[in-house]
């Protein structure tokens, strides 16, 4: 991941990816579900969008799954789309009704191609540092806590051997 | 009250103090000279740093300099490190997607 920045004044999140697929291809995984929800989720928690209406207005109302059958909502609010190059969404966690838990965060996405190869940009706006907290206690929290127990098993048996 | 690092760098003038006294320790008077404020503002965001454990404080002769504790600052690198590692993750996920999709 390149150029990754916290810029405390603007409290804002930017990096960038550079992708080995065209345009087309890495903006269809961005923007229909049935894509979205395979990369979205750090294993092993997986990704469960119940509707999504890709369109300004609409919204992705969704769950991070967790690893014992726990969800954890969210909501996506499309504030703009430039098909193909650019779009802006807010996002805030839910209950499962559907009920948004402000403030969320303001997110922007620009995608470009070049020599067949896509960089998509992601620029995160948080007004609270515990809200970006939080957005890594449910979605990270336990994975680290996973890959952790991965590397004690690793150890253990890399030690068994000695 | 919360008293970490990321209430140490909540502010815009602590953010300033702790630039100024990256390089070397200073006194009170001399920090407070480079800001607008009055020198009690200055003492207060100085005592916020200490309770957060950012700063410490040494006593040379009849004046008392303020300096970083710079270890204290990788929490900061620590903390966004695993929001980094969470969007690799995604992102390396997005990889073998891709990869799929392209075949089909």
């Amino acid at each position: 991941m390149n150029d990754f920045t916290v810029d405390k004044a603007t409290k804002t999140v930017t990096f960038s990816r550079e992708f080995d697929a065209d345009l087309s291809l890495v903006w269809d995984a961005y923007t229909k579900p049935e894509i979205l929800d395979q990369w979205w989720a750090p294993r092993p928690w997986t990704s469960r969008t119940k509707f999504m209406n890709f369109e300004v207005g609409g919204r992705r109302f969704y769950a991070m799954v967790s690893p014992d059958g726990q969800e954890f909502w969210s909501i996506q609010d499309y504030m703009a789309i430039s098909p193909k190059t650019n779009f802006k969404l807010l996002n805030a966690f839910a209950d499962k009704d559907e009920n948004p838990e402000l403030p969320g965060s303001e997110w922007d996405l620009t995608f470009s191609e070049q020599n067949g190869k896509t960089t998509v940009r992601v620029s995160i706006y948080n007004e609270s540092l515990e809200r970006l907290e939080k957005m890594l206690e449910m979605g990270f929290k336990e994975g680290t806590a996973m890959t952790q127990k991965n590397l004690d098993e690793l150890l253990a048996t890399l030690s068994q051997r000695k | 009250m919360r008293r970490d690092i990321f209430q140490a760098i909540a502010d815009p003038t602590r953010r300033a103090i702790i630039t100024l006294i990256a390089f070397q320790a200073m006194t009170p008077n001399a920090i407070a000279d480079n800001f607008n404020t009055t020198r009690q503002a200055v003492s207060k965001h100085l005592r916020i740093l200490t309770e957060c454990e950012l700063v410490k404080q040494e006593q040379q002769g009849r004046e008392i300099y303020y300096s970083l504790e710079v270890e204290k600052m990788k929490e900061i690198d620590q903390w966004v490190n695993q929001f980094r590692k969470s969007w690799e993750t995604r992102f390396n996920q997005l990889d073998d997607v891709l990869s799929t999709l392209k075949k089909q």
